[in-house]
């Protein structure tokens, strides 16, 4: 009977549930889903992270290329990120060029790495004008169920701090690069920004970590990325309902709590790795 | 043209000079909007924020294309072009930001299974783009009749190294600024529709400079409601 009723009224039935301050999924509506994270699974990659958030899952690749500085920053390198989400992870996309979700979530991911300094592109030079490291993350979705982007960014911070690094000398008689694959360095992860995201309900009720149906019966959404500071890194939020500043201010407190949450994760899942 | 409408209203936080460069604190550059200028579109309006200037035309409620239509609303479409080049990416992630903002505010239900297309082209880019493509983007909307449950504006705001608050900043300033701020506020009670920044800041500079936005959203209405008033007071 309750199946019926949630095809015919979902947002009815929803609400039956957030009158009780909890979800269909028996969550509390500041509680994230279970989350989960396996790194270096891809052998092939320079480094790599798989991130399970409930049943979202995304997995980062980052392979590390040669590439030549740009000429108006020829001591830096670069980072391009890109999202896909694939037909594999949900019905509503389709195969072809990126969707407008799989743009957006792009460039989210873009300003992220941007505003948050997470590596200095400095650290990426080889050689000032000549030669430097671009790394290329690609994310990949492999099963939507909400919250993209929080899931997309921890798993870009996993793979980067899974990435090692060859080091690389230019010879001086040839100027060729030589690539010594023995002696590997990690990258130098300056901060760890931490996406928490909301979804609002009728202009008032704020729920953390929204899954698939939530995000579509929401009225808005609201990502928070946060680093260890408490500092601002992306307050994106596209539209809908709006939110008072007090509001934002709850919103800010969960963000705090859910950075030290997957802070400590991420710790325990370096200091298990064993090393190469 | 008939009913076009050229507006203007110096707007200050604080009591500043006729012209020229701002003073120092919270100050709003130079505003201008025309409305129906052009013939085609449903509504069309010019917003000019200093030198920064956008042009946007609203064609709806008009038939919508039955793989994107919406049993219960009108289908809000955002098409924003730069003013060199091809839409990349980053335009296709401020059409989102614009057309959820539009979807906030406009009452789709009143006009099912249509559509309501917004079309933005940029004129000239000197700071606060996306502000000022948001507020042509309302002034459109009203031109065109489509009916809205609130007015919306965009605001932008910077913070500098050493944590001063500059409001509308010029493409300079954004450049040299720690943090971009632009927030979309809402007519009815200033509250917070859309939001997207640039940088680092911390959680008391965000309040700041969302109370900053507020306050200076309100001469920003001030200015859509005097803009309107000249208009339907000719005729």
């Amino acid at each position: 009977m309750a199946a019926g009723f949630k095809t015919v009224e979902p947002l009815e039935y929803y609400r039956r549930f957030l009158k009780e301050n909890c979800r269909p999924d028996g969550r509390e509506l500041g509680e994230f889903r279970t989350t989960t994270v396996n790194i270096g699974s891809i052998s092939t990659a320079d480094g790599s992270a798989l991130v399970k958030l409930g049943n979202t899952t995304v997995i980062c690749g980052v392979k590390a290329e040669f590439a030549a500085p740009p000429t108006d920053a020829p001591d830096k390198g670069y980072v391009v990120p890109n999202v896909d989400l694939p037909p594999l992870c949900s019905s509503r996309f389709r195969s072809g060029p990126p969707g407008e979700e799989a743009q957006v979530a792009s460039q989210f991911i873009a300003d992220v790495i941007e505003n948050s300094q997470i590596i200095q592109k400095e650290d990426l030079c080889i050689s000032p004008g000549k030669l430097a490291w671009v790394l290329y993350c690609d994310l990949i979705c492999l099963d939507y169920d909400g919250n993209i982007l929080d899931a997309c960014t921890f798993a870009l911070l996993a793979a980067l701090k899974n990435v090692q690094l060859p080091e690389v000398t230019i010879n001086e008689e040839t100027a060729l690069a030589e690539v010594n694959l023995k002696t590997k360095n990690y990258l130098n992860i300056r901060t760890h920004p931490v996406a928490t995201s909301f979804a609002v309900f009728d202009d008032t009720l704020l729920i953390v970590d929204p899954t698939g149906e939530e995000e579509h019966l929401a009225t808005g959404t609201l990502t928070i990325v946060m680093d260890e500071e408490g500092k601002l890194c992306c307050l994106h939020k596209p539209g809908g309902s709006g939110l008072t500043g007090a509001k934002l201010q709850d919103c800010m407190s969960r963000a705090v709590t859910r950075h030290k949450e997957v802070k400590k994760l991420m710790d325990e899942v370096i200091k298990s790795m064993k090393p190469k | 043209m008939e009913g076009t409408m050229h507006a203007d209203a110096k707007i200050r936080a604080e009591t500043g000079t006729e012209s020229g460069p701002r003073g120092p604190g919270c100050s709003l550059r130079h505003f201008a909007c025309e409305q129906n200028l052009l013939s085609r579109p449903d509504g069309s309006a010019s917003f000019m924020q200093g030198d920064t200037s956008v042009l946007v035309g609203v064609y709806g409620p008009a038939e919508v294309k039955v793989s994107k239509e919406i049993f219960n609303k009108a289908t809000l479409e955002v098409i924003l072009r730069p003013k060199i080049g091809l839409p990349g990416v980053a335009e296709k992630s401020r059409e989102q930001l614009i057309r959820n903002t539009c979807e906030a505010v406009v009452l789709g239900a009143l006009h099912p299974r249509t559509s309501i297309t917004v079309v933005l082209q940029v004129i000239s880019d000197a700071g606060s783009l996306l502000a000022c493509c948001l507020n042509a983007a309302c002034m459109a909307l009203v031109d065109a009749g489509v009916p809205m449950r609130a007015l919306f504006c965009g605001v932008t705001c910077t913070l500098g190294a050493d944590g001063t608050l500059v409001l509308d900043p010029t493409a300079k300033q954004e450049k040299e600024a720690r943090a971009v701020l632009t927030f979309a506020l809402d007519s009815v009670e200033q509250k917070l529709l859309m939001s997207t920044t640039k940088g680092l800041y911390s959680d008391a500079e965000l309040q700041q400079c969302l109370a900053a936005a507020q306050a200076a959203s309100q001469h920003v209405f001030r200015f859509y409601r005097e803009s309107l008033q000249r208009r339907y007071s000719k005729s």
